[in-house]
């Protein structure tokens, strides 16, 4: 239906658009949930040329252009980069109501950032540097929020 | 190489709600623009269109535009981003030799969607889009850790808004005029820690065009022709993680290449005004360093010093900047249309006296991945 805008003399037209997509997580991304899903464990993968170690995993190192052939077991442990407490709404996309807290951890052995949740934290105590554990959900479906959330460790 | 030069600028004024259509506002920026110019669309011979399917809600949402920015009659292509790469595009266009003048052509509407769905659409389905980062808290974990490594303080990114909505008292085409002091936008409201509701742009609606011509055409059809001596662009790798988010290292490769293009070499004595992508306030505090106004980590002692006010050394963001008005694809040409106005002498209430070079810039994808730097003179 069509309402009309205030005294604008326009009118909108209020709809929505629905698609439905399969996202292909491709060979690598495919092992890394998989690793997640069956064994609670986080693998990154290593450039055979620069050595950096990449969490999630890639097909080929974003600097060298190489591709990444070795997969590297990680711990489910890491140092907090930087963080932000969300303190509004936004309907459909946001995995808990806020406020909640989000942060880029460095897990140990690796050397990029993880982008995830924190979750069992005083969100007015969130420090640079924190310690963080992985909380794994006990029922995991092969995907990013199969890890529950990184809490103190 | 022939110069090529912007002789026409056209804008809408930036609102919270435009009453009018998308192409209503692509029909009225391009009338604009021509009658700037000086020139009809007969004289036209090439477009270049802005959009964004996700924001327009449409698929191949350049195909929407064409009537209204004449383009049906004139080979025309699109650029999905901001308006500053519309117009590398059409510069690039023009230095084929196959065109005299080129229309660039950028419009959006915020207030048609939810715009934190729209950028949460930036992040990969597979990994931090679950999370449900958006356009805001993205920035939000750019700022804390920009401003953690440098002991960039909140008072010195509410610096950047004060300046920029005082700016904007003078340009009649911002969104958000505002007498506000510090101590107001550390009192507003938190969005993500450490934004708050005033270092964060508005949504907006609005629409910007600006029409090229190589430098033959320019000579004999234009009294003020306003020329582009240099540009670059450089882009940051796509996952925040992989990224030093306190680092500016895109944008400073992209402004050595528009300087080096140009013949830039100190670029805070010979630029004297730049119209920058201040989405947030600290990003205007992160730019400035990276287009070497002064050190990595200077941003804030810069903003202190009042070298980027209006009668400071270097003026940034005079029409009020994109903090002012945020019409995502047009915010970059809106840039380089109010550097133009500068460049002119016809910037009204908010020129910079003497003007003779200006920059501008324009940003793509989350927390400033890509980067695109223009050096103009008139």
């Amino acid at each position: 239906m069509t309402v009309e805008l205030g005294d604008t003399g326009t009118r909108i037209h209020q709809s929505r658009i629905r698609l439905r997509y399969n996202w292909w997580l491709g060979q690598v991304m495919s092992r890394f949930y998989r690793e997640i899903k069956e064994r609670c464990k986080i693998f990154g993968n290593k450039c055979p040329e620069c050595g950096l170690v990449y969490v999630p995993p890639k097909e080929n190192c974003p600097k060298c252009f190489a591709k990444m052939t070795e997969f590297v077991e990680l711990a489910d442990t890491g140092t907090l980069k930087t963080f932000t407490v969300v303190r509004y709404p936004v309907p459909f996309i946001q995995p808990r109501n806020p406020p909640f807290a989000l942060g880029v951890i460095q897990l140990d052995g690796a050397d990029t950032g993880f982008t995830h949740l924190l979750g069992e934290i005083d969100l007015e105590k969130i420090e640079i540097g924190m310690r963080l554990k992985a909380v794994f959900r006990d029922v995991r479906e092969g995907n990013l929020l199969d890890i529950m959330f990184f809490k103190p460790a | 190489m022939e110069g090529v030069a912007i002789i026409g600028v056209g804008q809408t004024r930036y609102l919270r709600v435009n009453p009018n259509s998308h192409d209503e506002m692509a029909f009225e920026v391009t009338n604009k623009a021509l009658e700037d110019a000086g020139l009809t669309i007969e004289d036209i011979d090439n477009s270049v269109t802005c959009t964004n399917d996700f924001w327009d809600g449409r698929t191949i949402s350049c195909m929407t535009v064409t009537d209204a920015t004449g383009s049906s009659r004139v080979p025309t292509t699109n650029v999905e981003g901001d308006g500053t790469y519309g117009v590398l595009m059409g510069l690039m266009r023009i230095l084929s030799g196959h065109h005299n003048t080129t229309l660039v052509v950028a419009q959006s509407k915020g207030s048609i969607s939810i715009p934190g769905l729209i950028t949460n659409a930036i992040f990969d389905p597979l990994c931090e889009r679950m999370l449900g980062l958006d356009a805001v808290s993205s920035a939000a974990l750019q700022a804390r850790s920009y401003m953690a490594k440098y002991g960039i303080t909140e008072e010195q990114c509410a610096k950047v808004s004060v300046k920029n909505h005082k700016n904007a008292k003078n340009n009649p085409y911002a969104q958000l005029p505002l007498d506000i002091t510090v101590e107001e936008v550390l009192r507003s409201r938190m969005l993500a820690d450490p934004i708050k509701l005033l270092d964060a742009s508005p949504v907006s609606d609005g629409a910007c065009a600006v029409i090229l011509a190589r430098e033959s055409v320019a000579k004999t059809k234009c009294e003020k022709p306003v020329w582009i001596r240099g540009v670059g662009h450089c882009s940051d790798t796509y996952h925040l993680g992989d990224r030093d988010l306190s680092d500016v290292g895109a944008l400073a490769s992209a402004a050595k290449r528009a300087y080096r293009m140009a013949g830039i070499k100190n670029p805070r004595e010979e630029i004297h005004l730049a119209e920058i992508y201040d989405a947030f306030s600290y990003m205007e505090l992160m730019w400035m360093e990276g287009l070497g106004f002064c050190e990595r980590g200077g941003g804030g002692s810069l903003v202190d010093s009042g070298f980027s006010e209006m009668g400071g050394p270097l003026p940034v963001n005079p029409s009020g900047g994109v903090l002012s008005a945020h019409p995502v694809l047009v915010a970059g040409l809106a840039r380089i249309a109010e550097a133009v106005l500068q460049l002119r002498g016809e910037a009204g209430d908010r020129q910079v006296e003497g003007a003779k070079v200006a920059l501008a810039h324009g940003i793509e994808g989350a927390c400033g991945q890509g980067h695109c730097v223009y050096v103009l003179q008139k």
